[in-house]
């Protein structure tokens, strides 16, 4: 276990003329359990970096001090231990125990003691395969259950978590949770994480961090919540206890008691569908599907992990050819995925599950032109696309900014507006929510049921219950892909 | 995309089982040896051997040959230049193609190149398909005392190479999503092809840096002298088998040179 004291600490990035994180006093003593909070930017991933000694003192500029049992942290560096989002990067060797392990062996720890610790490290996250597992074949949430016995493994005194469900579906973002509480692990625990609801559980002191500095309130999660929750709430933390309004269509809407009138909008949605799989597979990831997308309303596309929902939104989105079955869309005699790109994107627009593979130039406002451009308008029009769209979502003083720098939710949104930038009828969206703050989260959802209101089709690929309850008028849920490989 | 990340072989096979730097030394010590002379009967009756010793090592001819596609594309490759390009047209002329006649000389030359090709080759290809990357990396470490942070380093790297291709079809959907594609001219589809792998890269580059951090925290930059979970041994078998592979170059070498048939190099 370890005390954690910082004393008007502040961190500014090489090159960087804002603060990172500044004027920060805290202290953490042995044993607690912080879940540490702020608005977007505030610097909580700098301050654990900090934490963990992952600061090189040649890449910024510090004020004041931290100390970990009062040693620095590249002294302490030994006492702690970090998860970080991503489980792809934080995997070593490539098998499960190998991977354990490999901490061990930098540490010096004797071989003998080595594989009982590996051990007791895997069963205290109920890693559910043997040591042999290779890291290749385990899902997101396996994944980041192997990082954190890893982590475990070394018996931290301060056991760090930067967001570590952030980048899981729902089922795997639980069973990493549920790996956290059985773990039983007596160090001291500070997590940043938005979702706060699933949080709760695990802490017992919430510290809030000012997006300009400083510490805005500090103390048990009822009083936190009490005195600062609807604040935190519209700065984007997902704080308990605050609901999100429904955005139904006017018309059509699936909980209307009138049948008949149901009937009447569903034969009207038909005469206007603008894409119409029918029987589409590709093999071994879709099994025979059929659906069509009206214009003017919101589907969402559910199912399992595994079940083709991504590949099903690449076919739908020209991207993909459909090994069986047929596509076709907007009248159309081609099928989309033989439409030129540039077609394409003036009926369909795609955004993609990571939007920074969808990225193509160095500036966010070059970003929005290219779709435009490929499409012939002229400087004029697309001028005034690009401006339109900085504006309605937020990135007007981002404009000259590299994308890959921004934030996540300044990249989805980016994303999202390079998709509306050749204004296509229908939008198909892999997990839009995912991962995102409250606040973005409120105004994707606002701008999807614009979308839809103005006549647009949107399909969303998703996980996220509050997105379909909330948004969705119609859900078309995929089942399990029978004969996949494990 | 694919790569060969895990062994094809049995690896319970009396050679196989062996350590893998004994393994590397040997087929370094084997072949090497072999760039000394340009005749074709030392690469031919190496080839030989290497093909003989297969099944100690616990590879099947069959799918080791499934494996080694691109050596096979390479020699036909070498096949196709020489006919274009030999200068020695001597011999007799098989097929008359005028300056592109082939000719018993232009068959020979290019026989000779294959089976020196196959013949160095095949002992490195043989040591990867029959040795797990970890193994060889914990070898490297503990037998030939290369740097951790090398060894170790190359190998985390390595895992993440499969990663590549899902990466790279990734890149490739998104900039048709954006409405960037070639069409039917040669230039653009170079220029989008080069600019889809500068992606690529520059993913790559920012997941190694990630990786490396993730590795740092757990004290991989600790300094503290590493143990290890998994031993290595190298045994008097492991000295056997380099001694044997010096040992049948030598062989072979001393057959070419009784015949007479010896053609340096220099």
């Amino acid at each position: 276990m370890s005390t954690v004291v910082l004393r008007g600490f502040g961190w500014r990035h090489a090159g960087r003329r804002a603060w990172a994180v500044r004027d920060v006093d805290l202290r953490i003593d042995d044993g607690e359990r912080v879940l540490l909070l702020g608005p977007s930017g505030a610097g909580k991933s700098t301050l654990l970096a900090a934490l963990a000694g992952l600061l090189p003192a040649d890449s910024g500029e510090q004020a004041g001090t931290v100390e970990i049992d009062g040693r620095s942290p590249a002294d302490a560096r030994d006492r702690v231990g970090i998860v970080f989002q991503d489980p792809q990067t934080q995997l070593v060797m490539a098998r499960s125990g190998d991977d354990v392990a490999f901490g061990l062996e930098n540490r010096g720890v004797p071989a003998a003691e080595i594989w009982p610790r590996v051990s007791d490290a895997l069963d205290r996250v109920g890693f559910p395969y043997p040591i042999t597992r290779s890291t290749a074949a385990l899902s997101g949430g396996e994944a980041q259950r192997l990082a954190l016995a890893g982590v475990l493994a070394l018996r931290p005194g301060l056991l760090l978590l930067d967001e570590p469900t952030a980048n899981l579906d729902p089922a795997g973002a639980d069973l990493v949770r549920t790996a956290i509480t059985r773990s039983r692990s007596s160090s001291t625990l500070i997590l940043v994480e938005h979702r706060v609801a699933e949080a709760l559980p695990l802490v017992d002191r919430v510290v809030v961090l000012e997006a300009g500095g400083g510490i805005r309130a500090d103390g048990t999660p009822e009083v936190v919540f009490a005195g600062y929750g609807d604040r935190l709430a519209d700065e984007g933390v997902w704080v308990p206890g605050f609901p999100l309004a429904p955005q139904r269509a006017i018309a059509g809407s699936p909980t209307s008691p009138l049948a008949a009138t149901r009937a009447v909008a569903r034969a009207v949605a038909r005469a206007v569908a603008l894409v119409v799989a029918e029987d589409v597979a590709v093999d071994k990831r879709l099994n025979d599907v059929s659906m069509s997308v009206s214009a003017g309303e919101v589907l969402a596309v559910t199912g399992p992990n595994g079940a083709g929902k991504s590949t099903l939104a690449l076919v739908l989105g020209g991207l993909l050819a459909p090994t069986g079955g047929r596509v076709s869309a907007f009248g159309d005699p081609k099928p989309p995925h033989r439409w030129r790109a540039a077609t394409l994107t003036s009926r369909i627009g795609s955004v993609f599950q990571n939007p920074e593979h969808q990225f193509v130039t160095s500036r966010v406002a070059d970003e929005l032109a290219v779709g435009p451009r490929r499409l012939g308008r002229t400087p004029t029009e697309i001028a005034g696309t690009v401006d339109s769209l900085l504006e309605r979502l937020r990135l007007t003083k981002l404009a000259a900014a590299n994308p890959y720098t921004l934030s996540g939710g300044e990249a989805r949104r980016l994303s999202v507006a390079t998709a509306l930038a050749t204004a296509p009828r229908l939008l198909v969206l892999d997990e839009p929510t995912f991962g995102q703050d409250r606040r973005t989260w409120i105004e994707l959802v606002t701008l999807l049921a614009e979308l839809r209101d103005e006549g647009h089709a949107v399909v969303a690929v998703t996980h996220d219950d509050d997105f379909v309850r909330t948004v969705a008028d119609r859900t078309f849920a995929l089942g399990e892909l029978s004969g996949r490989p494990a | 995309m694919t790569f060969v990340t895990q062994p094809i072989g049995n690896p319970a096979a009396p050679l196989a089982r062996r350590n893998p730097v004994a393994k590397l030394a040997a087929a370094l010590l084997f072949s090497l040896p072999l760039l000394s002379t340009l005749d074709p009967l030392t690469p031919a009756i190496a080839l030989v051997i290497e093909l003989a010793l297969l099944p100690l090592f616990g590879l099947r001819h069959a799918v080791l040959a499934r494996h080694v596609w691109p050596l096979l594309l390479a020699g036909a490759g070498v096949l196709v230049t020489m006919v274009l390009f030999a200068s020695d047209r001597s011999g007799t002329v098989l097929v008359g193609l005028g300056p592109f006649d082939v000719t018993t000389g232009v068959l020979a030359t290019a026989l000779g190149l294959i089976l020196r090709l196959f013949a160095i080759a095949l002992p490195g290809i043989v040591v990867f398909a029959t040795t797990d990357p970890t193994d060889l990396a914990d070898a490297l470490v503990q037998n030939a005392k290369a740097p951790a942070r090398f060894a170790i380093g190359a190998l985390a790297a390595f895992r993440l190479l499969p990663l590549l291709g899902a990466e790279w079809q990734m890149l490739t959907l998104a900039r048709r999503a954006r409405g960037v594609d070639a069409g039917r001219n040669p230039a653009a589809k170079v220029r989008l092809f080069g600019a889809t792998a500068f992606a690529l890269l520059v993913g790559a580059l920012r997941r190694g840096g990630r990786l490396a951090v993730a590795m740092d925290a757990r004290g991989f930059d600790s300094g503290l002298p590493r143990t290890y979970a998994r031993r290595q041994t190298f045994t008097g078998a492991d000295t056997l088998l380099i001694i044997g592979a010096a040992g049948l170059a030598a062989a072979v070498l001393a057959t070419t040179i009784t015949l007479g048939l010896f053609r340096p190099i220099i």
